[in-house]
């Protein structure tokens, strides 16, 4: 192998399994915390909820426990395994909400907490919400043009 | 059984969109923060264009859990705010459809911080 065959091989190497294994990680982790969800539907529904109630408090139920293992200081070592695995689920929304809060509650409970409260969930709330609005006039101008509305 | 294949579903398609991100944030240079966004929008969108609904029927928590699951709940309060009330519901949908994900974020996230001892800088 010439040096630079070596370095094309070393270079590909170093691109994509990195990616590959973070891939697989975040697949991993991602998944589980995604199966878990389904355990905690099954037992709403067996508890005599609706399906879309028991979603509503599945949603509920893993914003708790990722703030509590925030606030444990356990989620972000979860994270550093799972990467996108332990952002994407609503765990992952929830650190985001909680961690910078925690991080600058020496500003104060004003500017510090209740500003970086919203460090993530603003732009998260704020492109949804527009997202949403956007829909909303597409699906009033269907529903006019069917004459549903 | 039905349970075991409802279980797997829910693992498989949560874990595919979380690995979908990952590739984006290795190959893209998209942070995080830009990926919650995209991906809340993207829920909207794909429910838009209805085809969440049906992820969601599929793969239950698999589809619900992950953030697009976020944008989905906006939509779909749309739509329900929008045949219940008309016009009015386009600006009052979304936040009530999120209501309880967000307002749980805000209160335990609130009271975290409230506990939690400061972290040093």
């Amino acid at each position: 192998m010439t040096n630079a065959q070596y370095k094309k091989y070393a270079d590909e190497r170093a691109a994509t399994s990195p990616v590959l294994k973070n891939t697989v990680k975040a697949f991993l982790i991602g998944g589980v915390i995604c199966a878990l969800g389904q355990g905690l539907l099954y037992l709403y529904m067996w508890a005599g909820a609706e399906k879309q109630t028991a979603s509503t408090l599945v949603s509920v139920t893993l914003v708790g426990a990722s703030v509590i293992l925030t606030a444990l200081d356990i989620y972000d070592s979860i994270a550093k395994f799972g990467g996108a695995g332990t952002l994407v689920p609503i765990t992952g929304f929830a650190n985001a909400v909680v961690s910078p809060a925690i991080d600058n509650k020496a500003e104060g409970y004003v500017l510090g907490v209740g500003a970086k409260l919203f460090t993530i969930a603003g732009p998260v709330i704020l492109y949804g919400t527009l997202a949403s609005v956007i829909y909303g006039v597409i699906y009033v101008i269907k529903s006019m043009v069917l004459g549903i509305v | 059984m039905e349970m075991f294949f409802g279980f797997l579903k829910a693992f498989a398609v949560g874990g595919a969109l979380c690995a979908v991100a990952q590739v984006l944030i290795d190959k893209t240079r998209l942070t995080p923060a830009r990926i919650l966004v995209a991906y809340v929008c993207a829920g909207v969108l794909l429910q838009a264009m209805g085809l969440y609904g049906r992820l969601v029927d599929f793969a239950g928590a698999g589809a619900s859990v992950p953030l697009t699951g976020f944008g989905y709940v906006l939509a779909k309060g749309v739509e329900k705010a929008v045949d219940s009330m008309g016009v009015i519901g386009i600006l009052t949908g979304g936040l009530t459809g999120a209501a309880a994900g967000i307002a749980a974020a805000m209160v335990f996230g609130f009271i975290a911080a409230l506990i939690a001892p400061s972290r040093p800088k």
